[in-house]
């Protein structure tokens, strides 16, 4: 096909509708004779966040470089936004954090971001870049030399860097793994923003509890290959209702039975409530046990682990071969 | 768009060149060259004197071409180990993974940090030897014939090596191409002197080392061009030929065809080194 040819089937591409914001499939990779990746197929729809999970060695960082363009498939598709990833263009609104972050060390802040806004050909006004920066803790280091930054500070960089030229879709490779607490919570809140904001984000962490709480979906890689994905609810399957009551009688733990299976200790209940996700199941029975006169100090949704999970599908997948 | 790329890249690898205090360090030893060989000229100038016109202007030419010399010498040593670092460094140490994901062609970054280079190292060489060609006139009253195209091929000699300095740091790491790159540039000065020495001696074979050298890795001839045009004309048609062989006096200018074959060249190792980075895992 000629050039003109192409540019008709990308504007095709670009205009139809509710395209995801990373379609990939089929995807193959080979490092001489060991297999990173092998047969990954996915799709993160606008405004999804996905997080990928898997052992050390999956082929995680992979999928993502294959998916950026970074590392070329020996096999498989990707349309990033609607293009094909093989067309730099389909990169203009991604935003990207890499495992190995590390900046122009001879730079100031300012400047990388500067500099990243210039390439990615966006306009972004100079506040909204200081904004960015602000986002990230580092308003008062904008002029100070990069290669003076702690691992911590140049890995909040690399968030601003992600997130500067207003991307609608985000690639974070491990987010947090160089910062304390306070920066992991500060990521916390910033993918939820980037989620009301309807931009894609896919998350790659070792930190389940991050990816449980705020990924729809999840993605599990276990030696190049997807070992499992659903949203949350479909991989974690039962829910449960922990809660902590005195002044219990019979009518009201003939109530708690009603709502699903029902263990007890002391004043510890804990009931299995269904699979599907009704909103009203919870709200109804409190009210119920507070008209029958019990006294509420704890009610707690929890569900089995996502920790609990992944390790029952990677082991699964050990056993199934060698038998 | 893929021109402002390459522009971006460019002004940023100069303000590399220029925050990594490469400038400052070219500098100190620029101003220590340019010291050290006014010093010997005017020394030199003491013994003019005993000197006929045509012995003086023969010492004058060989040591300014010998101050050339060392001057291209730093301007290659800079550029081939700027050059490896500038690539390899950046993707091995990661820096060139947030770059790389924008929308931004491999290539036009490729050439966007050869652009910058190729600045870099030509505004080194001219500015340098510019100010050599000074010290030499107010020392000992010397000029060159032809300073704007000896500096010209002087610039040409320092793209060329830093060109395949590009390329091989898209291949092996950056410390070992800048090492590759300087052997090969010596090596292909070494051959070129074995070349002249063959030509004394009517050997042809050995003659030939020199010309496939220069052919393979066009430094060493461009150096011969630029020699030629900072050397006194008259020195050729002294009796005995004293530029035969010498390995800081020319015969003869550059022919038209082996300036097209070096710029040609160039851009064939470019395009090698583009291709070379466009297919690399990062």
């Amino acid at each position: 096909m000629t050039g003109p040819a192409l540019d008709a089937v990308d504007r095709v591409l670009a205009e139809l509708p509710e395209t995801p914001a990373v379609w990939c499939s089929g995807l193959r990779k080979r490092y001489r004779r060991q297999t990173a990746v092998d047969g990954v197929s996915f799709t993160v729809g606008r405004g999804e966040v996905l997080g990928l999970l898997g052992p050390n060695g999956a082929g995680k960082t992979s999928v993502i470089k294959i998916l950026l363009g970074l590392v070329r498939p020996d096999a498989g598709e990707v349309l990033l936004l609607g293009r094909p990833a093989r067309d730099p263009r389909s990169r203009a609104r991604v935003g990207y954090l890499p495992e190995l972050f590390r900046y122009q060390p001879w730079l100031t802040a300012t400047e990388v971001l500067d500099l990243h806004v210039r390439l990615s050909g966006a306009a972004v006004p100079a506040a909204e870049r200081r904004e960015c920066l602000a986002l990230v803790g580092l308003a008062d280091r904008a002029r100070d030399r990069v290669g003076g930054f702690s691992k911590g500070m140049q890995q909040r960089l690399g968030l601003a860097v992600a997130l500067v030229a207003r991307p609608e879709f985000v690639v974070l490779d491990e987010p947090t793994s160089a910062l304390d607490p306070l920066g992991r919570a500060d990521v916390r809140d910033l993918l939820l923003s980037l989620k009301d904001r309807n931009v894609a984000v896919l998350l790659n962490s070792h930190l389940i509890g991050e990816v449980e709480r705020v990924c729809d979906r999840v993605v599990i890689l276990d030696k190049g290959r997807v070992a499992a994905s659903g949203t949350l609810p479909e991989l974690l399957g039962r829910r449960e209702l922990r809660l902590r009551l005195d002044g219990v009688g019979p009518d009201a733990e003939a109530r708690l039975a009603a709502a699903g299976a029902l263990t007890r200790s002391g004043d510890a209940f804990t009931v299995t409530l269904p699979a599907e996700d009704d909103a009203a199941i919870v709200p109804a029975l409190v009210a119920d046990l507070v008209r029958l006169g019990v006294r509420v100090h704890a009610v707690e949704p929890g569900r089995i682990s996502l920790e609990e999970r992944l390790l029952d599908i990677l082991r699964a997948g050990d056993t199934e071969e060698h038998p | 768009m893929t021109a402002r790329i390459v522009l971006t890249v460019a002004a940023l690898t100069l303000h590399e060149a220029g925050r990594r205090r490469v400038v400052r360090s070219l500098a100190v030893l620029m101003v220590a060259l340019l010291a050290l060989s006014a010093w010997g000229f005017s020394l030199l100038d003491a013994e003019f004197g005993t000197f006929t016109s045509g012995e003086s202007k023969m010492a004058a030419s060989t040591v300014l071409n010998l101050v050339m010399f060392g001057l291209s010498l730093i301007a290659a040593l800079g550029t081939a180990f700027l050059a490896g670092p500038t690539l390899a460094g950046e993707t091995e140490s990661g820096i060139a993974l947030a770059v790389l994901a924008r929308p931004v062609r491999r290539s036009a970054v490729l050439v966007g940090k050869w652009l910058g280079l190729v600045t870099f190292g030509s505004a080194f060489v001219i500015l340098a030897g510019a100010a050599e060609f000074v010290v030499v006139r107010s020392t000992v009253g010397y000029w060159p014939p032809d300073p704007v195209a000896g500096l010209a091929l002087l610039a040409a000699q320092t793209t060329a090596l830093l060109t395949l300095g590009l390329l091989l740091s898209t291949v092996i790491s950056p410390m070992a191409s800048g090492i590759v790159s300087v052997g090969l540039f010596c090596a292909t000065w070494i051959a070129g002197v074995v070349g002249g020495v063959g030509a004394i001696f009517d050997n042809e074979s050995l003659a030939r080392v020199g010309t496939v050298s220069q052919v393979m890795l066009p430094t060493d001839g461009l150096w011969r061009g630029a020699m030629y045009a900072f050397q006194d004309p008259s020195l050729l048609a002294l009796a005995g030929s004293p530029a035969e062989g010498h390995p800081f006096l020319s015969q003869a200018p550059l022919t038209g065809a082996y300036l097209a074959w070096a710029g040609f060249w160039v851009v064939g190792v470019l395009t090698l080194a583009a291709l070379s980075f466009q297919r690399r895992d990062l």
